[in-house]
């Protein structure tokens, strides 16, 4: 690997990029993925239940979906080489996630704006929608890890992983709704968030287990023993967090019949830390290459002089944005209400 | 099926199809963001419940407007990559930070304010809701404003400077506020503010035919009538002048707008006609009896010279759909000139329109698409076989994704458009009968007693 002057605009601009890229791509997996879990889930509801799912992330899911806008305008915009090969490459799968956004983000609003009796289809189309979207997803993230290799095997764990990523997306879900709401809606989450923990942490497993086998280069970062000692604390969390979590989920419901609502909170926050993790160690796994073992941050960068004119706008409006979003997520605390316009 | 189609030629119909769809939704929620602040400003100021019963619908359709543009704008940011890859290459330290400042200053602001306009009104304060729907209203502008500051670069170019065939920035101040980028952007605030109001105008004469005339049918059909009333005269000179910059920077799209063949002084205006590119002439045309009229109104002068389409070999777009939609955006442009202003007498006269006024009125409900993506398709197709005028050839910028795999996801597109598009109309006019059903006492008077001011929530 070259060696880059980190003191030159070149050197450094790049790895702040990459940081953001990374920062707009974690949250969006976890906000984002909360309100696709919920639309995942949304077939399995009762119709008043429906509503309220749905009005759990009412106020959200727009500026959730934003994220994904940032991330994929912080490749384009910094790494203009890399979002042409992997975007090229995830051709189908990316105009499948298209199909499945338009589909629920649509549905969200036509559901409640069209005739009544129309209802059902447009909650049919929001789930549809979520699952898709979920799915392919999950299928881009197996191809983008196996560097797009060809084969029946890499395909067959891309599928798996799509599988995995609506089950994570599901158990995000469930456990915002934990948070949102009570009663016997709040129980069925906790039912839904521990059947969807299993293939969550089997996807989190294969995935540490493939990535590495993908690359020498790989490998040797993880299994040296200088890196393993402080590297292992990551998947030894990870496994914490599962053994918590469900721990946590299975006493949940004497909790409820106790009346003990204080860690309600606390299901979604310990699957976004393993979210997090396992965002850690792929992200660990792949730098500093943007497509495995081919192109590197340094050489699918823009010209620094673009980079930097960007930059000062981050710098500036990022914190406004991390601020009002704190604000707005403030304004709905608490237990969710059914969604009126005025 | 897809296999013996040009692959640049779908990669452009698949884009297109997508920014015609996307850009219908924009048209509405940037003029119709500040028609719900003036909605709430005059509740407060005259407390008449009829403004508040005005902004509940309106403030669906923009919900529902907001939702669909939102998801068709994230295809479009895939698309650029998925697309025009050559493009990102060679003109991506241009757009890159554009579309950055676009998602980073707009998007988020009008995404999370959004929640609370819509959901947040007993939640925080009337001066904070009030404070979020004028934040939403501010992103979409701004919005506007960096999307069009690329578009317009694309069209005429300034403020970089090219090394080793990619584009490099030279001046930021330049290439945002490059030679066309302010009368575009002009261009399109008015054309947004006409889409929303012959929305508003048409949305409101069919309540009022159905015999719903509720104040805030009234207060709707008043704000969309004199809105259109005061926009289209100023959009009749802001094109003109738009006009008058298109031919000093990109001559070749005003030739193909005029069907103007052979370079030549004292130009008459050709009203219509069918440009026949094989002969290099125009079929069935039709002249304006006044002679040199052309050659006045694009440079101000009876015998002024104006370069034809001779003049541009292999670098002049395609004549036919650029002259004909020129026509349909000015007819629209017309058309709406006439019914604003009879529809302005006749309120001011009468206080009510006459039923035939109405229903044109319906039938103009959504002439501003017509006006908006008949002109998009000028500039657009006019700045062809150029992506960057002069300087990036689309057929440079495509993506070598093959022709079957951009054929199969058009389809699903086109069917996915054509059923969201039948959705959201219908829905609109479903949501408009509904509005006269809650209401219950829908035939209000038209004589209000005066009421006490009510905090606007």
């Amino acid at each position: 690997m070259q060696i880059h002057d980190l003191s030159q605009p070149a050197g450094w601009l790049p790895l702040v990029f990459l940081g953001l890229l990374a920062l707009a791509m974690l949250v969006y997996v976890i906000l984002d993925g909360y309100d696709l879990g919920i639309g995942i889930l949304l077939r399995r509801a009762g119709d008043e239940e429906k509503d309220m799912m749905i009005a759990s992330i009412g106020p959200f899911w727009d500026a959730n979906e934003t994220w994904l806008v940032l991330g994929v305008g912080i490749l384009l915009t910094a790494f203009p080489i890399a979002h042409g090969i992997i975007l090229t490459s995830l051709y189908l799968p990316v105009t499948l996630m298209l199909i499945g956004l338009i589909l629920r983000g649509v549905a969200f609003d036509f559901r409640v704006k069209a005739r009544a009796h129309h209802k059902p289809w447009w909650n049919r189309a929001f789930y549809t929608g979520s699952l898709l979207a979920s799915l392919s997803q999950g299928l881009m993230l197996g191809r983008y890890i196996t560097g797009f290799a060809p084969g029946v095997a890499s395909w067959l764990f891309a599928v798996f992983v799509a599988l995995a990523l609506a089950a994570g997306y599901s158990l995000l879900g469930s456990c915002w709704l934990i948070l949102k709401t009570s009663g016997t809606l709040q129980l069925r989450a906790v039912r839904w968030a521990r059947g969807s923990l299993w293939l969550t942490a089997l996807g989190v497993a294969a995935v540490s287990v493939v990535t590495p086998m993908v690359s020498s280069r790989i490998f040797d970062k993880w299994f040296t023993l200088d890196n393993l000692v402080w590297l292992f604390p990551i998947p030894l969390l990870t496994a914490g967090l599962f053994l918590w979590i469900e721990r946590l989920l299975r006493a949940f419901p004497d909790r409820q019949a106790a009346g003990d609502t204080r860690h309600d909170w606390l299901p979604f926050v310990i699957s976004a830390g393993i979210f997090l993790l396992a965002f850690i160690g792929l992200a660990y796994s792949l730098f500093p290459f943007l497509v495995v073992d081919r192109v590197d941050i340094w050489q699918a960068a823009s010209a620094p002089k673009s980079l930097m004119f960007l930059l000062v706008g981050v710098v500036i409006v990022l914190p406004a944005i991390l601020f009002y979003t704190v604000y707005a997520y403030r304004v709905f605390w608490g237990k969710a209400h059914p969604l009126s316009y005025y | 099926m897809f296999s013996t189609v040009d692959p640049v030629l779908l990669a452009r119909v698949q884009f297109g199809l997508n920014i015609s769809f996307h850009i219908l939704f924009p048209a509405i929620n940037v003029g119709l963001a500040w028609v719900l602040v003036y909605f709430k400003r005059k509740l407060a100021k005259t407390g008449d419940e009829a403004w508040m019963d005005a902004y509940r619908l309106w403030v669906k359709v923009f919900a529902l407007s907001f939702a669909v543009g939102v998801v068709s704008g994230i295809t479009m940011s895939f698309q650029f990559g998925t697309n025009w890859p050559g493009f990102m290459d060679r003109a991506g330290n241009v757009a890159g930070p554009l579309l950055g400042y676009e998602v980073l200053t707009a998007f988020f602001l009008e995404a999370t304010f959004l929640g609370i306009m819509l959901f947040g009104s007993n939640r925080v304060s009337p001066r904070v809701h009030t404070l979020a729907t004028v934040l939403v209203a501010v992103g979409t502008s701004l919005s506007t404003f960096w999307i069009l500051a690329l578009n317009s670069w694309m069209q005429t170019p300034t403020g970089h400077e090219i090394i080793d065939g990619k584009i490099h920035v030279v001046s930021w101040w330049q290439v945002i506020f490059n030679p066309s980028f302010p009368f575009r952007l002009t261009h399109m605030l008015l054309a947004s503010g006409l889409t929303i109001a012959f929305l508003l105008a048409g949305l409101s004469a069919y309540r009022w035919l159905r015999g719903d005339r509720g104040g805030d049918v009234r207060a709707a059909l008043r704000t969309g009538v004199f809105l259109g009333a005061m926009l289209i005269p100023a959009q009749i000179v802001v094109g003109d002048l738009h006009g008058l910059n298109t031919l000093e920077h990109q001559p070749a799209k005003i030739a193909a707008m005029e069907g103007i063949w052979k370079t030549g002084t004292s130009l008459p205006a050709v009203l219509f006609g069918w440009p026949n590119e094989v002969e290099s002439r125009n079929d069935w045309e039709l002249v304006a009896p006044i002679p040199g009229l052309a050659s006045f109104y694009l440079t101000h002068d009876f015998k002024g010279e104006i370069q034809g389409l001779e003049a541009f070999p292999n670098a002049h777009p395609p004549v036919l759909p650029v002259f004909l939609a020129f026509r349909i955006m000015v007819g629209v442009a017309m058309l709406m000139l006439l019914v604003s202003w009879v529809g302005a007498w006749q309120l001011r006269r009468r206080g009510e329109p006459r039923p035939w006024l109405a229903r044109t009125l319906v039938g103009m409900t959504f002439s501003g698409w017509v006006a908006v993506l008949a002109g998009w398709y000028v500039t657009e197709i006019g700045r062809q076989p150029f992506l960057v005028y002069g300087i990036l050839r689309t057929s440079e910028a495509a993506s070598k994704v093959p022709a079957p795999l951009i054929g199969t996801s058009l389809t699903l597109y086109i069917l996915l458009y054509l059923f969201l598009i039948t959705s959201y109309i219908a829905v609109l006019f479903y949501l408009a009968r509904q509005a006269a059903r809650k209401d219950g006492e829908a035939f209000k008077a038209e004589a209000e007693t005066p009421q006490p001011v009510i905090p606007n929530r």
